[in-house]
């Protein structure tokens, strides 16, 4: 993972640094293209390790999933089971293989997905490709929404807070955020619904689009409102906590003492020596939150009805659908390792004095 | 102005902007729902079918709106002819059936409906490789034969009498069901084809159906153009949302239901269904598998009390598993009155003595045994916890699980089980697989092993007979033996309560089978509806 600095810790060694570097010079002797490709290396080696990293997680899955309570032939017969014979029953597990190792079912699978065969969801009795492909957009799109809202929400307000610390405005909101922290996504979604949906009705309570009618951009954005707005409020506490803290920090440092003492506007010296300071490990908060923006997803898509790929996840696992669980887990995997490498690759490229053997 | 006001000038100047833009987007006018021009008809659902193909299940009781069957049910729950011309009489010996096909019946996609359509449904559902959930429902049938391209002919295994209500199941195009091979990976679960009123017109999973009406349909074209179905699960969601005008009629449970009534332009419908739930006690438990146990906890159960309290009123007290709407199959007088006092008596006579704590005991065996419920099921959880204290009054302890079902299943000859089910059609489609030793601890059927000789001999008899007095006779038979020595403890037929907005013509009142949602319920008739004039 890649190196979480905190820049308080380095009011020392910082400005003479910072000085070495204002005059072009580097503590190597190339400069900036072998930084690019110390860069480059990092993602060469975090994709590399991504690979075994999927496997160990999916044979990880299939084993959790193989000693899972809960039998597929339920989910597979669903009311039918209450007349069905054992004998046909018995012959159904046969034909369907549920009843073959977690070894060869994992072997199935994994064959498949090299030939590029995503396989058949039991639970949805679709293909998985199929399933992805008609339901991921949604979710990127909720996702991305929320987590630019979150952003907003934690940059802005954190920035305010800190900026008058001590004021009414910084009490109330770090009062919310710890309040909001501790409450579960779907309390807030639940929650939002009464007031904005059904108490206001100034939104709609939940599903992509009005009943009946067809997914234009209007009707989808107006639908989105609801869902990514508790999506980001849920996500931004901890964010907004961090960057008003880490800009508490910055605040302090002594080259925002010295911009002070040069006579530069109070507005200058927040939003151009301290703050910047202060977003650096921001970034990679980003990418340590994107396993709860996952999470979150599935929780918001369940209460919101919104069709997107975290809600199939739920009914993939109760059904033990073992092609569509596996997939998803891989989405998971790689959502979170990419946007970690994401995270570091953008602090290494933010800040020099950041080391890229992560 | 000084750096701090411009900054927060800035930040409120960006927040109302946006609160504007929102504000905008929000006044844009919403749609009314579905009755605008009266051919468009929104329902809610609170289950989304996993799959249309009706070899896996879908709607197997009729009334699809996407498939015809070869005969249907009216508003009596008579079978009358859909895809067959006349009702088929059996032949002498009951053991085969001859059906003549309507001719000029097309599917959806354009081919024409003939009687290898017909065989290669059945044969594909008998398939053991397409693992279809259906073949024990079908288990009679041995061999399906086309005559002629208008004619099928079914062999039975044995004479059948409710063979006919069978004949419901949808019919699939041949082509369809061409290659052999679990049925689970076949497109044709989500893109059906058949040759029913409506047709589908786009699934987006996890949202909504939408079916066009079927203009070529052989019964005439639907007035209704438009069916759209929401999927919308959780029930106080969908109440919200039917309050605000999005649905034109949905399922909604007895309590949320009763909300809507007296509302201006809303009905509350409830319908009686042949969707029983019982105590079922199993023969193998030391405790229950005394008959006067059994007969004493069926004068012990409060069932109109459970009806009142638990299901607001929407109900009917059950006794056997055989609903009064089937007329002269139901027999009034095969009951249990609530009697406590009766039931301690029966107690007492069979040997279990009350010790100091109150339970009862025999031979050193206290009266104590553990009622499993399925733990998502509210219903089940409350007449569960509501018949452990009318047992308790009586001495019996009992003691509650809520459970998943794959850890029901293997307890279910030891310990009880609050178990559900029920069809309005046939007495022998709801009795037989519950209650004859034949299929004792054969998956969920009978469960608790009960095997009563006098149950048995009636059961077979009203099964294989063709002849319908005899058939009322031998369930009448079956009745008085059961209630002389019941196997469980049936509480009540559950009412299913439905909420509808005005504005349209042609519901018919109909007892609905177990199936939930909106393809039976006061929607079962859809394609005869017309808008209100």
């Amino acid at each position: 993972m890649g190196s979480v600095v905190e820049p308080a810790g380095l009011d020392t060694g910082g400005v003479s640094e910072r000085s070495e570097r204002a005059t072009g010079h580097n503590s190597t002797a190339q400069g900036a293209p072998s930084r690019t490709r110390a860069i480059g290396w990092l993602v060469a080696r975090r994709l590399a390790f991504a690979v075994p990293v999927m496997v160990i997680v999916s044979a990880a899955m299939f084993a959790l999933a193989a000693a899972s309570p809960f039998d597929p032939i339920y989910q597979y017969y669903g009311v039918q089971i209450f007349t069905a014979s054992d004998e046909d029953i018995a012959r159904a597990r046969i034909e369907l293989g549920l009843d073959d190792s977690m070894v060869v079912q994992f072997g199935r699978w994994a064959g498949g997905l090299l030939s590029g065969d995503l396989g058949d969801s039991r639970s949805l009795r679709q293909p998985v490709a199929e399933v992805i492909a008609e339901r991921l957009p949604w979710t990127l799109l909720l996702v991305t929404v929320g987590l630019v809202i979150a952003m907003l929400v934690a940059l802005v307000v954190g920035i305010v807070a800190a900026w008058r610390q001590g004021g009414w405005f910084d009490r109330v909101v770090t009062g919310a955020a710890q309040a909001i922290e501790g409450i579960p996504a779907f309390v807030l979604a639940l929650g939002a619904i009464a007031l904005f949906a059904l108490g206001l009705g100034w939104l709609p309570v939940a599903g992509l689009t009005d009943a009946g009618a067809d997914a234009t951009v209007g009707q989808v954005a107006r639908h989105l409102v609801l869902p990514a707005a508790v999506l980001g409020v849920s996500q931004s506490p901890w964010l907004l906590l961090h960057v008003r803290q880490s800009l508490l920090g910055a605040l302090a440092d002594d080259h925002v003492t010295g911009a002070r003492a040069r006579g530069l506007s109070e507005r200058v010296v927040v939003l151009r020596h301290a703050l910047p300071t202060a977003l650096l490990p921001f970034v990679t908060l980003i990418g340590a939150r994107v396993p709860e923006l996952v999470t979150g997803a599935v929780l918001v898509e369940v209460v919101f009805s919104w069709p997107g790929v975290a809600a199939a996840v739920v009914q993939a696992a109760l059904a033990v659908d073992y092609p569509l669980l596996a997939t998803l887990t891989l989405f998971a995997t790689a959502a979170v390792l990419l946007g970690s490498l994401l995270a570091d690759v953008l602090t290494a490229v933010l800040d020099p004095r950041v080391a890229t053997d992560g | 102005m000084s750096p701090s006001r411009r900054v927060r000038r800035t930040v409120l100047l960006a927040s109302t902007l946006v609160i504007a833009v929102l504000g905008v987007a929000c006044s844009a006018p919403s749609s009314t729902g579905g009755s605008g021009d009266g051919t468009e008809l929104v329902l809610a659902e609170a289950y989304e079918d996993e799959t249309l193909h009706p070899l896996m299940g879908y709607a197997v009781d009729g009334a699809s709106k996407l498939f015809d069957g070869l005969l249907t049910h009216d508003a009596a729950r008579v079978v009358q002819p859909a895809l067959a011309t006349e009702v088929p009489e059996p032949s002498t010996d009951g053991r085969s059936y001859t059906v003549r096909l309507r001719e000029g019946v097309r599917f959806h996609d354009g081919s024409s409906f003939e009687a290898a359509d017909v065989v290669a449904t059945y044969r594909t559902l008998l398939d053991p490789a397409s693992a279809s959930p259906l073949t024990t429902e079908f288990a009679m049938i041995s061999g399906v034969a086309e005559v002629d391209e208008r004619t099928v002919r079914f062999d039975l295994a044995y004479p059948y009498a409710p063979f006919p209500h069978k004949l419901v199941l949808g019919i699939v195009p041949s082509e369809a069901v061409a290659e052999p091979g679990p049925l689970e990976d076949s497109a044709f679960n989500s893109e059906p084809v058949g040759t029913g009123p409506f047709r589908l017109a786009e699934w987006r999973k996890g949202d909504r159906m939408i079916m066009e009406a079927n203009e070529s349909y052989w019964d005439g074209a639907p007035e209704i153009k438009r069916l759209v179905v929401v999927f919308a699960i959780d029930d106080n969601t969908r109440a919200q949302r039917m309050r605000s005008g999005e649905f034109d009629g949905t399922v909604m449970p007895p309590a949320l239901a009763e909300t809507f009534r007296g509302l201006d332009g809303y009905r509350v419908i409830s319908h009686t269904s042949a969707d029983y739930r019982t105590i079922m006690l199993p023969t193998g438990n030391p405790v229950t598998g005394d008959p006067g146990v059994r007969l004493a906890l069926n004068h012990a159960a409060n069932r109109q009390g459970m009806i009142d309290a638990l299901l607001a009123g929407h109900g009917a007290p059950a006794y056997t598993p055989i609903p009064e709407v089937l007329g002269t199959y139901a027999e009034p007088s095969a009951q249990f009155g609530f009697d406590p006092a009766r039931a301690e008596q029966i107690l007492e006579q069979a040997g279990w003595v009350p010790d100091p704590g109150g339970t009862r005991a025999r031979d050193g065996v206290p009266a104590r045994f553990t009622l499993m419920y399925p733990a998502s099921d509210t219903v089940r959880k409350d007449l569960a916890q509501a018949f452990a204290s009318d047992a308790r009054a009586v001495g019996v302890d009992i003691e509650l699980e809520g459970l998943g079902w794959e850890a029901i299943e293997p307890r279910m000859g030891a310990d009880a089980l609050v178990l559900g089910g029920g069809t309005p059609f046939d007495p022998d489609l709801v009795s037989y697989q519950l209650l004859h030793s034949s299929f004792a601890a054969d998956g969920f059927n009978n469960p608790g092993s009960y095997a009563n000789p006098e149950v048995d001999a009636a059961l077979d008899v009203a099964r294989r007979s063709t002849d319908e007095a005899e058939r009322v006779d031998a369930y009448q038979r079956f009745q008085h033996a059961y209630v002389a020595d019941p196997a469980m403890v049936f509480l009540t037929f559950l009412e299913h309560t439905y909420v509808v907005r005005d504005g349209w013509q042609g519901y018919q009142r109909i007892v609905d089978p177990h199936a939930h949602g909106v393809t039976w319920g006061p929607w079962w008739n859809l394609q005869d509806w017309t808008p209100a004039a």
